[in-house]
């Protein structure tokens, strides 16, 4: 017996494979889906819309809308026409192309009671949490149950080994306040593409920080524009778990651009 | 549809039949994006939402007479175009597009 596409959806979401899912929404074959998963780099294709012309040019959008990580709607021929001449005197077949793309990941370095707090925050929001610390008995999953994974690691090695991964959407919390660790953390989270860079401390801690990140060359105004230090949207909180937010919400803000004033006093569209 | 997927196996496990509503299009103001999920099974239990809380009653009900009747998957539109089939309006004055079908796929 054949593995149905939704249990294959549901396989390839669970153990985090980058899929898209399409289905016809309206016109000729309502409800038929096509799957386009990358495995290991590579494209996977399964199901059918009724047509093999159609089946090629969904699917080669459908890569297309994963691989930017975007969801939404397209119409085309019931053979696959996609240009408008072509979709005259045709019946318009609807496809809604889905993406899921995997969790955004949050990295924080520093095993503290702030770290706790952030990584509960986090996971509520939907993020992949790593806990990187250099301390052995500091770093464990049982003060950390919330990580998906704690790293007994110094900075360099783990943006050596994984920085690659980081993009836009994810996010670096360097929390320990020890310049030894966040010297190299800094440094190496701004070799990535990483969308938020958050640096913890006083604004003497950072006024220090900023001094011996100069010492190893990490002065230029595009470099520390990208580092949010002090960390966090200035809510006047004092507890891990407000902080945690005040992190959070900081890094929501960068993802969209928006002010994070209160919507009391601006104007214009809520979700734009 | 991420976060409803555990829902769902539970429901099927157990034998029940399944409709999934999502939101395919947003025009002007909505609480969710696409992709929005909400999954409904024969008894009435739902996981998910599809908006603020405006319109799942009424996407509830479609399912159930989706599964009710066995029918194929359709387009189901809430908002203020006069029209439409649904008097349920969004607070927010959007339109919300929905494709709601049976989960037997």
């Amino acid at each position: 017996m054949s593995t149905s596409i939704y249990q294959q959806f549901t396989d390839y979401i669970k153990n985090e494979t980058p899929v898209a899912l399409a289905t016809i929404i309206e016109g000729p074959g309502v409800g038929a889906k096509l799957l386009v998963a990358r495995v290991d780099g590579v494209e996977k294709v399964i199901g059918s819309l009724g047509h093999p012309e159609l089946d090629r040019v969904v699917a080669r959008d459908t890569a297309g809308e994963l691989e930017a990580g975007r969801t939404g709607v397209r119409h085309y021929g019931p053979e696959g026409q996609a240009t408008p001449e072509d979709l005259i005197d045709t019946p318009t077949v609807v496809v809604f192309i889905e993406s899921f793309s995997p969790a955004p990941q949050l990295w924080i370095f520093g095993a503290v009671d702030f770290t706790a707090a952030l990584g509960r925050v986090a996971k509520v929001l939907g993020y992949r949490v790593t806990v990187c610390d250099a301390r052995e008995i500091f770093a464990t999953k049982r003060r950390f149950p919330m990580a998906d994974e704690v790293m007994v690691t110094w900075p360099t090695p783990m943006f050596e080994k994984r920085g690659s991964t980081l993009g836009p959407r994810d996010a670096v919390c360097i929390l320990t306040h020890d310049p030894k660790f966040d010297v190299p953390a800094v440094q190496g989270a701004l070799s990535t593409s990483v969308g938020y860079i958050g640096v913890m401390g006083s604004r003497k801690t950072h006024n220090k920080r900023l001094e011996r990140l100069a010492e190893v060359g990490v002065n230029s105004p595009e470099q520390l524009s990208r580092l949010m230090s002090p960390i966090g949207l200035d809510l006047g909180g004092r507890t891990p778990e407000e902080t945690a937010i005040a992190i959070c919400a900081e890094i929501i803000a960068r993802r969209t651009g928006h002010s994070a004033t209160s919507l009391k006093n601006t104007d214009g569209a809520i979700h734009s | 549809m991420r976060e409803i997927l555990d829902d769902i196996d539970r429901w099927r496990s157990d034998g029940k039949k399944v409709a999934v509503a999502r939101v395919v299009k947003i025009e002007g103001s909505g609480p969710r994006d696409p992709g929005a999920a909400m999954a409904v099974n024969e008894d009435g239990e739902v996981a998910g939402s599809v908006s603020g809380g405006c319109v799942e009653g009424a996407v509830v009900s479609e399912a159930l007479a989706i599964i009710g009747e066995n029918a194929p998957g359709r387009m189901v539109t809430f908002g203020y175009s006069d029209d439409e089939a649904f008097a349920v309006g969004l607070t927010c004055g959007g339109i919300i597009r929905l494709y709601i079908e049976q989960l037997d796929w």
